[in-house]
């Protein structure tokens, strides 16, 4: 967990509890509550997704549920925005290539 | 004709507000201290909008937060909001405007209606994407996800960044990021002068940025993410200079080139749109009053045009105030907030930044 900023001057983050959860068959570790993308990127993984087409390496690009950029599949369910779903203990998220199929 | 099937709704209230951003919030709780029933939908989880990742502090009158921070703010307005015991539908995405005045509305997998006699949108805007070589490589981002990540979750995603774009966002982002501890390798600007305002550009220069004028950006570099940038020097008509190419380290290229207002729910709803560029693109039509071509519908923030958090909770104020007489009657309160924000957003429009916004405004067919 090392991109996680450590000491700030003006904020302090109140992270939630510590929990495991499945990227592909990796188990990490992230902070519960926070969006999914956040645990991924602390963990050093950019690519959320593959093109449909081309099969282009894809990463999220607002942050704020309004661009499609991160969609994943969490627990089964595909088109998972992550930069919004809360991360909770064990679930299970895959990287989906184009808007339908899993990897 | 066609049969109308959302004659009743799951729940009816006298005024909705969607978005529970500075001027979402400002709106609720003016329309809510005045008397009508308010709830407010907000598609995350805490109220606040943009506000939560806003550290710096604010400019204008002390009436207006000046001197206290965004992150503040948003804790200020939501109190406020919780005090007045205002209802808030969080978590929760508008999805469509229908029949008889009727809102879609899904929350955790669940779809209901709600029908409201005033509506107040707030939605905001979202970021503008640049088109370069290699622009869908992860890493590049726009520079307000970034500060999201970074200044929300505490999550950097990347060790050194190139910003393009030096609007305010285009300043201040990056001096957030040398606060985290991020390297800024620079900041790219293809206008001959940075956008935004001078103190944002004087500490970024200070910190030892360097900002390239008429530069932009045509490359990302690199396999599965970023790992470099090429910029370009333009010349006057904006076409880049062939030999001026500079390869910049960097793993991570953040967009700060402006915003859209976030209109797909007006143009369901039949209210009417407008093109126009100094107000941010497409735009709502509205009057002085906030009010759009549906008389039951308005608008405020960043939706109505792209500005700033505080004259957008100005014009917040403006659209609590006008919804509420629209829905009940004229009323000697309300005339007091409205003309006293449209007072305050008058000062600050005076300033040169706001040029493009006055003129813009002046553009709405009546």
């Amino acid at each position: 967990m090392s991109e996680y900023i450590e000491t700030h001057p003006i904020l302090e983050f109140k992270h939630g509890r510590k929990v495991n959860f499945f990227f592909e068959d990796e188990e990490l570790e992230g902070y519960e509550n926070e969006p999914i993308a956040a645990a991924l990127h602390a963990a050093g993984i950019r690519v959320l997704s593959y093109s449909e087409k081309r099969k282009r390496p894809r990463g999220f690009f607002c942050a704020v549920g309004k661009c499609s950029s991160c969609l994943m599949e969490v627990d089964g369910r595909q088109n998972v925005m992550v930069c919004m779903e809360p991360l909770r203990a064990g679930m299970k998220v895959r990287r989906q290539k184009g808007t339908h199929q899993s990897e | 004709m066609t049969e109308n099937r959302y004659q009743t709704a799951d729940k009816n209230v006298e005024l909705c507000v969607i978005g529970g951003g500075p001027a979402g919030l400002q709106a609720a709780i003016v329309a809510k201290e005045l008397g009508a029933n308010v709830v407010i939908i907000d598609d995350n989880p805490i109220l606040g909008g943009q506000l939560i990742k806003q550290t710096h502090k604010f400019f204008g009158s002390k009436l207006h937060y000046c001197g206290v921070r965004g992150i503040d703010i948003a804790t200020i307005l939501s109190d406020r909001a919780k005090k007045l015991e205002i209802e808030v539908i969080s978590d929760a995405t508008v999805v469509g405007y229908y029949d008889n005045d009727t809102l879609g509305i899904l929350r955790h997998d669940n779809l209901f209606s709600l029908k409201a006699e005033r509506y107040i949108f707030a939605m905001g805007a979202s970021e503008n994407m640049l088109a370069f070589d290699n622009a869908d490589l992860p890493g590049v981002y726009g520079a307000g996800a970034v500060q999201t990540m970074m200044n929300v979750y505490g999550v950097v995603p990347g060790k050194r960044a190139l910003v393009v774009g030096s609007g305010n966002i285009g300043l201040i982002v990056p001096y957030q990021l040398l606060q985290a501890g991020v390297e800024v390798a620079a900041i790219v600007e293809i206008m001959h002068k940075f956008g935004g305002y001078y103190v944002h550009a004087a500490k970024i220069k200070r910190a030892g940025v360097p900002i390239y004028l008429k530069h932009t950006v045509i490359e990302a570099k690199g396999k599965d993410r970023v790992e470099a940038a090429v910029i370009s020097e333009v010349g006057d008509d904006y076409t880049c200079l062939l030999g001026t190419e500079k390869t910049i380290e960097c793993d991570m290229i953040l967009i700060a080139i402006g915003l859209s207002p976030l209109c797909d729910l007006l143009y369901h709803a039949g209210c009417r749109i407008e093109y126009i560029p100094d107000l941010g693109g497409n735009v709502p039509y509205h009057d002085a009053n906030m009010m759009t071509s549906k008389p039951n519908i308005f608008v405020c923030g960043d939706l109505a045009c792209i500005e700033e958090a505080s004259t957008a909770m100005l014009e917040g104020r403006i659209a609590g105030a006008r919804a509420y007489e629209s829905l009940k009657s004229k009323d000697k309160r309300a005339e007091v907030i409205a003309s006293e924000a449209a007072k305050e957003l008058q000062i600050i429009r005076t300033s040169p930044f706001e040029e493009r916004i006055v003129y813009g405004k002046t553009q709405l067919k009546h």
